[in-house]
């Protein structure tokens, strides 16, 4: 591939430009051009081993601790959802990036972009949302900053919340880390907060039972790291889903996965609304939900582990990592067969994060 | 789900299986003509399960992907007007027209929306009296009654700045082209269950007895389309040509008489190009002159342009069964779902994008 | 494209003059227009396509059908050709 450089008043930039000239909705979406936007423009620009990693967090060894540190934006639309709002998703979401480092969450900060003409008591909600969500977790919100910008520039409010925590002795968790024969565990049924967004967006209603599981995760980690040298990893699949999740993981391991298909727990709810506009539910975004790479010896132990905690009452073992086709993740079917768990080019759902 | 998790029930597909293998004495290859029956042999491997009896060639049966790059430009060019809403079906929006697509022209400002529904085209044109609110009604005749419907609404409420650009194909004419062909090498079909469930299937009776070819009206579940093909590979056994219907749940031989109506009164028969393949003629559907005022495809100025697809494009051999997606040099490589050179790679049921998402480079099959 | 997917009517009303159902898919529920299947009340179930039902489903038929098929399992054994390597074996 040739490299164009981008230039400035006839200075040249080292930094290559991607392919395409504009910024499509898919360069968001956590699929494929989401990873090549990484791999062309923002790794070239800011080269370091830690940011190589692509994991959810950064860990970095400071004075003998390893402290953990991440950051995420939170565009969602609508605001409103049922079973949460953009408030609760920015400190859950957060607070569940660093928890797949294994970090117990110390604190956040929280930045506001608003549009200029957002009703105060929209604010407040949104605002209020995020101090309960807060408080459950018991992390305070330390620093902040608010913009506000012309109307028409921003979608009501954008969040950004950025987390530190620290990460417990002897938890070494990355996505390189898979080998042949791990486990790959979920934690609960998949799609319902894709969906949930879905029913509220115009010219796709439903009425549905569905609710998005946006959650806390870092107590359930916390239990599950009870058998910590045996999981390797860990990864909350939101946007793009269970299969995005574990394309990177395959990916940076260079391993092969295989999933099973009738292991894999979905609600009756998410079936129908998946089926009726023609949607893969391993594609659709989940808020509340992991995945571990396990060690097969603790596989079963970690399972348990995780079943006595609410968020994790209907883990399954998924699938197992395997020593062929490096990179690629395979289904097999309820009906024998197998096929390929492609990594989605860009969805066609925006704003749903 | 009802009606639909029971025909994915592994026990009967693997009977049916045995059964097909069973009674094969010689190996056949049949077409199954709709994108959602290639969606689902392609994502249940259905087509693994009967290696070396049945081999199944994929058809033309995705609207998305026979949709003439005309009408994409054509689409294109509206949405990019001022005070226009193009609303379309999903699948259509990465569809590559001959610069770009609708996805790209939203990028730029177009105001382009997606309904699941046509009559949620009504409602943003309820809700916008000053926009020009333009529906991109594509389909074959299973979506006709439902872009009809909302044709009539329109009229019925006086909807003055509600257009529809008409983009429909029909069936029988593209099998029928299909049979004719020197290269023809289908021996049988599945017929597309939802289009049937519409028209019926008295069409195909002329054509099963003009070509001596067994078809039988098949559903869209792995039960459903192995059943279709016991059923095919059953008559061919016996030297039989004649239709029949597996789809019973939902398919009568006149079809549904209400449905049928409404697109006599909306539609009348046209010529017809489709993307790939060329004009064929009397296969097409168009707004009958009473709708002119909502026929956006009579919308000023849209200058009739010749489109040529990329040389390196073979949707035409793929669509009409004569080559595999992976027998396509560019597969995989210079044409992928991001970047598609032709229509059957975008369209989630067109069969490139099938084999690109559910295989890759080929077969997989794995002996643990 | 061709995606219709079957659901059970909850109950009827009208809408803009339009027939109109309740529909449930799975445990959700949408509004389909119910113009193209006058005969079909609420308990019955339609295969709804971009939200118009397009028949209603025979229950009689799809019951009889599927008693045939679920007792071909039975039949399948004595059917199985000991020369036929099966599938899969093949590539």
């Amino acid at each position: 591939m040739t490299e164009k450089f981008a230039s400035s008043n006839g200075i040249s930039c080292p930094v290559p430009l991607p392919a395409g000239d504009k910024i499509l909705l898919g360069h968001g979406s956590g699929g494929r051009l989401s990873a090549e936007l990484l791999q062309q423009l923002f790794l070239p620009a800011f080269t370091n081993s830690t940011l190589q990693r692509l994991d959810d967090q950064a860990v970095i060894p400071i004075a003998g601790a390893r402290l953990a540190f991440t950051t995420d934006s939170f565009v969602v639309k609508p605001l409103f959802f049922p079973g949460g709002d953009i408030g609760s998703l920015a400190v859950y979401g957060t607070v569940n990036d660093l928890a797949m480092g294994g970090a117990k969450p110390l604190c956040l900060s929280v930045a506001f972009i608003l549009e200029e003409g957002l009703p105060m008591e929209t604010l407040q909600r949104v605002v209020w949302s995020c101090r309960q969500a807060a408080a459950a977790v018991g992390v305070e919100i330390v620093t902040g900053d608010t913009k506000v910008v012309e109307k028409g520039s921003c979608d009501g409010i954008f969040i950004n919340t950025s987390g530190i925590g620290v990460v417990p002795e002897g938890v070494k968790l990355s996505s390189d880390q898979a080998k042949p024969g791990d486990r790959i565990l979920l934690s609960g049924p998949i799609g319902e907060h894709g969906i949930a967004i879905l029913a509220q967006r115009e010219g796709l209603e439903f009425d549905g039972a569905v609710k998005s599981d946006s959650a806390p995760l870092h107590e359930l980690v916390a239990a599950m790291l009870n058998f910590a040298p045996g999981i390797r990893c860990m990864r909350d699949p939101t946007r793009g889903g269970l299969s995005s999740a574990c394309n990177e993981i395959a990916g940076r391991s260079q391993a092969g996965m295989m999933l099973e298909e009738r292991a894999i727990p979905l609600r009756e709810e998410v079936h129908g609304a998946c089926e009726l506009l023609g949607l893969d539910p391993l594609y659709v975004a989940n808020e509340g939900k992991l995945i571990a790479i396990v060690e097969p010896g603790v596989a079963e132990q970690v399972l348990a582990a995780m079943r006595e905690h609410t968020l994790g009452r209907e883990a399954q073992i998924i699938g197992t990592v395997i020593d062929r086709h490096p990179g690629q993740v395979f289904l097999r079917t309820r009906l024998g067969t197998t096929r390929i768990v492609d990594m989605l080019a860009g969805d066609q759902l925006p704003r749903i994060c | 789900m009802k009606y639909l998790d029971e025909y994915r029930d592994e026990r009967i597909v693997h009977s049916l299986v045995a059964r097909i293998r069973a009674i094969a004495k010689r190996p056949w290859v049949l077409m199954e003509i709709c994108g959602g029956q290639t969606h689902t042999i392609m994502r249940y491997g259905l087509d693994e399960l009967l290696a070396g009896k049945v081999e199944l060639v994929h058809g033309p049966g995705c609207p998305v992907c026979v949709t003439p790059v005309e009408t994409i430009d054509k689409a294109i060019e509206l949405a990019l007007r001022p005070d226009t809403v193009l609303v379309s079906y999903g699948d259509m929006l990465r569809v590559p027209g001959s610069h770009t697509d609708l996805f790209h022209a939203k990028a730029n400002g177009a105001d382009v929306r997606v309904v699941y529904s046509p009559m949620d085209a009504l409602k943003i044109a309820r809700a916008n009296p000053e926009k020009s609110v333009i529906f991109l009604a594509i389909g074959f005749e299973t979506t006709a009654p439902a872009n009809a419907m909302t044709a009539w609404q329109a009229k019925r409420e006086g909807l003055t700045n509600f257009f529809l650009l008409v983009s429909h194909v029909l069936v029988p004419p593209a099998i029928q082209l299909l049979l004719r062909s020197r290269e023809n090498r289908v021996q049988g079909f599945i017929a597309p269950g939802h289009v049937c469930t519409v028209v019926g299937y008295r069409q195909y009776e002329q054509l099963t007895a003009d070509f001596r070819v067994p078809i039988v009206v098949g559903g869209f579940e792995p039960v459903d389309i192995l059943e279709a093909i016991l059923m095919l590979v059953t008559q061919l056994e016996e030297g039989a040509a004649k239709v029949e219907n597996q789809y019973v749940r939902s398919v009568s031989q006149a079809g549904n008489m209400p449905a049928q109506e409404m697109m006599e009164r909306v539609f009348e028969v046209s010529d017809q190009k489709w993307r790939g393949i060329g004009m064929i003629p009397q296969s097409g559907l168009r707004l009958r002159p009473e709708f002119a005022a909502h026929d956006a495809g009579r919308l000023s100025s849209i200058a009739a342009m010749c489109v040529e697809e990329p040389a390196e494009c073979i949707s035409a051999q793929v669509l009409q069964g004569l080559k595999k997606p992976t027998e396509c040099p560019a597969f995989g490589k210079r044409c992928t779902p991001e970047k598609p050179l032709g229509a059957p790679m975008v369209s989630p049921e067109g069969a490139c994008a099938a084999y690109f998402t559910y295989r890759r480079h080929g077969v997989v099959t794995f002996h643990d | 494209m061709c995606l219709a997917i079957p659901g059970k009517i909850l109950s009827t009303h009208l809408e803009n003059g339009v027939r109109t159902g309740r529909v449930q898919f799975g445990g959700i529920v949408r509004s389909a227009c119910l113009d193209y299947v006058p005969e079909a009340n609420p308990g019955d179930y339609v295969m709804v396509h971009v939200g118009f039902a397009i028949s209603r489903v025979d229950a009689a038929e799809a019951e009889r059908t599927y008693q045939v098929l679920e007792s071909m399992g039975v039949l399948e054994a004595e059917l199985a050709d000991p020369n036929d390597p099966g599938p899969g074996e093949t590539r």
